[in-house]
């Protein structure tokens, strides 16, 4: 039997708008008392509600160890701020940004802009593809040690070790380098739904961690083959990403016996897979689907945020730490260290030292 | 009956980006990270001031087609650092340069709405704009916009936010909105209630008549560089004079220079200060660079201690990026000419003379002494303070100058409202529905 690997758990806070901070606050505070591994913030232009990234940069000096991972769509917006906003969450939060990428698809979205017309998802796909690379360029366009602050030749910072990143793609260019110095994480996190096809060749990828909506777990681990072969095929080591199921969850009538089908897994609903049932058939279901190697973990959307999250973390967490399925706290201190992933090297730094070597 | 004396308005801008912080200064500390936005906010904060204000770059700059490497450069995105500093501060205006060339106006207008609400009333934006092609390789949009047409898109962008901004009813029911104009073509809905503040507070930075104009029309703060008593009562009278015709106030438009300052126990050695402070600042390679810039031409082969060159400077050229040439390059080189001449003044010693911009210098009661005659005079509504060191360049103003300012009657002694607006003295903005 192969070694179980670590399990690693998010949840969503967005629901019904709320324009207070307070509300964000509670509900990041709650998921970090959990030891989740990050918080997601949904969002969209066409519908109610705050900026998520400027939640999330509210919420982050109000926390200390959870993971912020706001969704930033790429349709609209410009790549050069949306890099240098995501860049400076992780700033902010001393190392622990995502950034979920999705697109804007509908005609609404278009004129609330007027500057493009609505296109294809696969198109806007393929651009939010682009997004996320020229923003992992930016990222590593200064590298780490670039503020030199060298009092002898009155230089501040060493500009060979600023790069511009020359970035043409299909609808924009950008040339760079980033205005933010490299963020702490050197890159942070980015989080793509992978479960439909045009996102998920996006995910494959560029993306760290992929969410994947589907109703069982060989389903489930079919799809994160799928994705990890994919990732394989653009040259990545397939470990080098995590695969979370997500699931929409109810967890508002405790007593009542899960929904009949949940044996082999929950029904499939509008916005993916619902769960309805009591905390500790939840854990039971985690535990189940991570035995049989299908996830890295989940990624839960209470259907209910503030009623929800208390009994996932009070319940169904509270539950898996307790039968040593999860952690108890936070071993490290930013969202690449609670998802064991590495801090990526400098692709421009490496450049540095081929060419040193060639020389 | 005696009246009482005009109150004052501060702000702190954080020194980022510039040539003005004393990156060698061993106090010196980050200009990135959270902690130093932090120290100074608070700070600004304990000063009972009216705002933060935070510039912007959205590109590197470049002196000789490289990039510039000898100021303090890297910062982080300004509404995204206002937004955590909204947790660590309560009364504190939070106000954030961004650019309205490479913006759009729903994203931008959603952007600054939400540090509204997030802060519960204290956002400001202080509006710029950009016809810079070399900025606009980093966007989309790239850089065809021209002088007039981005003041015309800047006006109409503004005009749109509000618009979004009043496009709730005040008892929180969304409405269709619709704008279509020269620039831009928006509908739908908006997707924030109405603003704690109304519209968040609008700044707006620049000296040409355009600006002034924009200014007179749409902003609430003017953010100026008019530091000297003369320069700036003119500057009041003029911008002041333009408000009536737009039917507004002179009180609804605030005149806030850009200032900088150093105190000393006595006059004599805040001036010392001052001068050994422009040395570390205007550094042999800094000194050289400034003359570049106004001659547009490689002037490596000077000596920062020697005379200026004789060859005459280049009006068009396209040496330096990303910054703004100080006005007609002739008409420069033959001021700076005449100084030297004048007092003899080797170049780095011209460029130190000619550059120094207006700073409130002395001991803390001379500097009190002389922002309060500033306000009193009418060449000023208040100050933008510029410290010269990140994070701990405003503790001496707010700890030994603030004192003095509430003694003499001038400056308050506790927060009055909790918004931005209440702080500036300015009404909310009446909706429209």
């Amino acid at each position: 039997m192969p070694p179980i690997r670590p399990l690693h758990l998010a949840a969503e806070i967005g629901g019904p708008p709320r324009y207070e901070p307070e509300h964000y606050t509670a509900l990041a505070r709650l998921a970090e008392q959990g030891a989740l591994d990050f918080v997601t913030l949904g969002d969209s232009f066409a519908r109610p509600g705050p900026d998520a990234l400027a939640v999330l940069s509210r919420v982050a000096p109000a926390t200390r160890r959870i993971g912020l991972v706001p969704t930033v769509t790429t349709t609209h917006t410009e790549p050069f701020h949306v890099s240098s906003a995501v860049a400076t969450l992780d700033w902010v939060s001393r190392g622990r940004a995502g950034w979920q990428a999705d697109v804007s698809t509908t005609g609404a979205e278009a004129r609330l802009f007027g500057r493009r017309p609505a296109a294809p998802a696969a198109e806007l796909w393929r651009e939010a593809g682009e997004v996320a690379d020229v923003g992992a360029r930016l990222w590593d366009s200064w590298e780490d040690d670039a503020e030199i602050r060298d009092t002898a030749t009155g230089r501040f910072v060493d500009r060979d070790k600023l790069h511009y990143v020359d970035f043409e793609g299909a609808t924009f260019r950008v040339r760079g380098p980033a205005i933010v110095p490299r963020p702490p994480q050197g890159r942070p996190v980015v989080v793509i739904d992978g479960t439909a096809e045009p996102a998920r060749q996006t995910a494959a990828r560029h993306a760290d961690v992929v969410l994947v909506r589907a109703t069982t777990p060989e389903r489930t681990a079919r799809i994160r083959d799928d994705v990890r072969r994919r990732a394989e095929a653009h040259g990545r080591h397939p470990d080098t990403l995590r695969v979370l199921a997500a699931l929409t969850v109810d967890l508002g009538d405790a007593e009542s016996a899960p929904e009949p089908g949940l044996a082999s897994g929950p029904p499939l609903a509008a916005h993916g897979t619902y769960y309805r049932g009591g905390p500790v058939d939840l854990a039971d279901l985690i535990g189940r689907w991570h035995r049989a190697g299908a996830v890295d973990g989940f990624h839960l959307t209470p259907i209910t945020p503030g009623r929800d999250l208390e009994r996932i973390v009070n319940g169904t967490v509270a539950l898996l730490q307790h039968r040593s399925l999860f952690r108890t706290f936070h071993p490290g201190g930013t969202l690449r260290e609670h998802l064991g992933l590495a801090r990526p090297a400098n692709r421009y730094a490496r450049d540095h030292v081929l060419r040193g070597e060639r020389a | 009956m005696t009246t009482a004396p005009k109150q004052l308005h501060l702000a702190a801008h954080f020194p980022g980006v510039n040539n003005t912080t004393v990156w060698a200064d061993p106090r010196s500390g980050s200009q990135i990270d959270f902690s130093s936005f932090e120290h100074l906010a608070r700070t600004a904060e304990r000063g009972l001031f009216d705002f933060f204000f935070l510039a912007e770059g959205l590109r590197l700059r470049e002196h000789n087609g490289l990039i510039h490497d000898l100021d303090v450069v890297g910062r982080p995105e300004s509404l995204t650092v206002l937004n955590a500093l909204a947790a660590v501060t309560d009364r504190l205006g939070l106000a954030a340069t961004v650019n309205a060339t490479f913006n759009e106006p729903f994203e931008l207008a959603r952007r600054l709405a939400t540090l509204d609400h997030l802060s519960e009333g204290r956002a400001g934006w202080n509006v710029v704009t950009s016809s810079d092609a070399f900025t606009g390789e980093n966007f989309r949009r790239g850089g065809y916009l021209d002088r007039a047409a981005r003041y015309t898109r800047a006006a109409e962008f503004v005009a749109t936010a509000r618009e979004l901004w009043d496009s709730w009813t005040p008892d929180g029911t969304p409405r269709p909105f619709a704008h279509h104009g020269e620039h831009f073509s928006v509908e739908g809905e908006f997707t924030l209630p109405r603003c704690p503040q109304g519209h968040p507070v609008v700044i707006q930075a620049g000296d040409s008549a355009e600006g002034r104009e924009f200014a007179a029309s749409a902003a609430d703060v003017i953010f100026t560089r008019h530091g000297t008593l003369e320069a700036g009562r003119a500057f009041y009278v003029d911008v002041k004079g333009r408000l009536a015709k737009y039917g507004r106030e002179p009180d609804e438009l605030k005149i806030m220079p850009g200032v900088g300052f150093v105190l000393g126990d006595t006059d004599a050695e805040a001036r010392e200060k001052a001068a050994a402070l422009r040395l570390q600042q205007v550094s042999p390679q800094n000194a050289m660079l400034a003359l570049e810039q106004v001659w547009g031409r490689d002037l490596s082969s000077y000596d920062p201690d020697g005379p200026l060159p004789e060859a005459d400077p280049v009006p068009d050229s396209e040496l330096v990026q990303g910054r703004v040439r100080l006005g007609d390059p002739l008409a420069v080189a033959a001021r700076w000419r005449a100084l030297s001449r004048q007092k003899g003044l080797s170049i780095r010693q011209t460029v130190i003379e000619a550059t120094t911009r207006q700073s409130f210098v002395g001991s803390p009661g001379t500097v009190a002494a002389e922002l309060a005659e500033f306000v009193a005079a009418g060449a000023a509504d208040g100050f933008i303070l510029v410290p010269n060191l990140t994070p701990g360049g405003l503790d001496d103003f707010v700890d030994r100058v603030v004192p003095l300012l509430q003694e003499r009657g001038v400056f308050r002694s506790a927060y009055t409202g909790s918004t931005l607006r209440s702080h500036l003295g300015l009404a909310e903005p009446v909706w429209k529905g």
